[in-house]
């Protein structure tokens, strides 16, 4: 393993009811990166996800983040270790405002009881209440600040699950399908506002995405999954030209390009049923 | 003051300030429906340390409390393995054995009831309630109730954000017993009279049902709902027999009407958030559900 390397997996094996859901899975996230997880529906990219979260354990293999192995570590500990993500499903909380959502974000970094009974949320100016806000306002939401998360339009909840999952100070950032159910206009800007954040160079991003020209833009290493295995990896643009990784989206001819738009549209019909 | 007028808001007060006691176990997800039998303990351990120490009432009823506490923290580990309708009948059978024990333990006066002699009034039946209301509307703006909330709406996102879900539902559950704890010493205290019988499930299920109808979302629906549900009966009074039949009624339509309780946060930000009006195109209502 190089030490430049912020996140490694080797060979993950992961297997539901008989299924080999992830098959034998190595591959390594550049510290500072902005790194794609890209492949087919039911490729195994959320798994993967669960797996370096710690909501399943894999069956065999480890994983490691800089030099620490995680692979037993409860996954109520692993934002300690620098790992924070997002949800396919945009999960927020429904019973906590948008500002409660995001303070929520910060549990990890405040231990002990003590920490836990500030009133974080009881008058203004408290520092906690203060940085969750202008972390709402850097992103464009300080109007939602006292909404409930339920009722809000769907992009602005992905916006706030960002910010929430930003709260942790995290290392490792895994985002999945961030631009899904987002326009071309809120998807660019989407984009954009990632590019910053990883200027610093202290935020890696891990991120699972369907639209091709978004992961062109903003990543600059991807690795293409099909049926669990790795296929594929490099640059955004050797991948797309990769014989293999062209196969997989809907046979020889088509680019992941149109495949991606196609499930894209897919995604926004649900979206309205 | 009226004996009556007077007598109704100790009632009240002691209902709010059991409506708490069931609302923190909620506010995480949790139904507890031995909520009385945690009452009794405060009221049996406040009434005991009060007669046979002299200990004065104001003491007592915090010690009494810290005993309902202990007791909720002995058996929260066995009890907060279930979950859903087990957890209901689990915490329903501890309010069983509580009950029982009181009946079989002879120095409590067994079937008999136990009398009081120390005595608190309204004002101090008052300042316990108004303690209460405020330690509890404080805590839902920590960081351990904005925690516990989560916990209720996504147990598996919280703990990726770190919270640390069993250690936040036990807090939750013995702070809850605790709470009831000092509603049944001041019940004890105030009404110089206390049976078992008194502490049955019939006055876990009300008082559930003050939170559920009120509303879990905020930590102003309990409130609410014990004060509305404490004063509707008493406004009924004028058509007798039918008191009852009229208060059930409501309650049903009630819930049929605002599944969500009385109180929602939408509610709340249309009567208090007069600085930030609701943003054009976005709905307030909230809730699981929508
Ligand atoms: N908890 C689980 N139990 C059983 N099977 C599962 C579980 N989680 C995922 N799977 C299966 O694993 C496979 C990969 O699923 P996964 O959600 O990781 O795919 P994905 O690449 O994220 O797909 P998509 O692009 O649709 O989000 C699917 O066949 C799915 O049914
Ligand atoms: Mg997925």
């Amino acid at each position: 393993m190089t030490d430049t390397s912020i996140l490694r997996l080797d060979c993950i094996h992961k297997n539901f009811g008989g299924v080999n859901v992830i098959d034998d899975l190595s591959f390594e996230v550049q510290r500072g990166s902005r790194t794609a997880l890209i492949g087919p529906n039911g490729a195994g990219k959320t798994t993967v996800f669960n797996l370096i979260s710690g909501v399943f354990f894999p069956d065999s293999g480890s994983i490691f983040v800089g030099e620490n192995d995680i692979t037993g570590i409860k996954s109520g500990t692993r934002i300690r270790h620098g790992i924070a993500r997002t949800f396919q499903n945009v999960r927020l909380m429904p019973h906590l405002s948008t500002l409660e959502n995001v303070i929520l974000g910060q549990h990890s970094r405040n231990r002990g009881w003590l920490g836990a009974l500030q009133p974080v949320n009881l008058l203004p100016g408290n520092r906690w209440c203060e940085e969750a806000r202008a972390g709402l306002a850097d992103a464009g939401l300080g109007d939602y600040e006292r909404a409930s998360v339920g009722s809000l339009p769907y992009g602005v909840q992905r916006r706030i699950e960002l910010v929430r999952a930003l709260m942790a100070q995290p290392k490792l950032l895994l985002l999945d399908e961030p631009a899904a159910g987002l326009n071309a206009a809120e998807t660019e800007e989407l984009q954009i506002h990632l590019f910053k954040l990883c200027q610093s160079g202290d935020l890696t991003l891990l991120v699972v995405e369907h639209d091709m020209h978004f992961v062109g833009a903003l990543c600059e290493a991807a690795v293409v999954l099909s049926f669990g295995r790795k296929i594929a990896e490099g640059t955004p643009d050797a991948v797309r030209d990769n014989p293999d990784v062209q196969e997989v989206y809907l046979g020889k001819s088509a680019s992941p390009v149109s495949a991606a738009s196609e499930k894209k549209e897919g995604d926004r019909a649900s979206q309205r049923a | 003051m009226s004996g009556y007028f007077e007598g109704v808001l100790v009632l009240l007060a002691i209902n709010v300030v059991f409506a708490y006691g069931a609302y923190l176990p909620l506010a995480a997800g949790q139904l507890n429906l031995g909520i009385a039998g945690f009452a009794a303990v405060g009221a049996y351990g406040s009434a005991y340390l009060s007669d046979t120490f002299a200990i004065h009432p104001i003491l007592a009823i915090p010690i009494g409390a810290m005993f309902a506490g202990l007791i909720a923290l002995l058996v929260a580990v066995p009890v907060l393995r279930t979950r859903g309708i087990y957890l209901a009948l689990a915490t329903f059978a501890v309010g069983q054995i509580v009950r029982a024990a009181i009946l079989n333990l002879e120095f409590l006066g067994g079937a008999a009831g136990y009398p009081v002699s120390a005595f608190v009034g309204l004002p101090v039946v008052l300042g316990f309630a108004l303690a209460v209301i405020v330690v509890v509307m404080v805590l839902f703006a920590t960081r351990f109730g904005i925690a516990l909330r989560a916990v209720q709406d996504d147990e598996r996102v919280a703990d990726l954000m770190g919270v640390e879900v069993r250690g936040f539902q036990m807090a939750a559950f013995i702070l809850g017993a605790a709470v009831a704890g000092i509603g049944g010493g001041l019940y004890a205290h105030h009404f110089s009279y206390i049976e078992a019988q008194y502490f049955n499930i019939g006055l876990s299920i009300s008082i559930v049902l003050y939170v559920l109808l009120g509303g879990t979302q905020t930590a102003w629906g309990p409130l609410i709902g014990a004060t509305v549900f404490t004063l509707l009966p008493e406004l009924l009074r004028g058509s007798a027999s039918l008191r009852y039949v009229v208060f059930a009624a409501g309650v049903i339509v009630l819930m049929a009407l605002r599944p969500q309780g009385l109180l929602t946060r939408a509610t709340i930000q249309r009567l208090f958030d007069w600085r930030n009006p609701p943003i054009p195109g976005v709905p307030m209502a909230s809730g699981r559900g929508q």
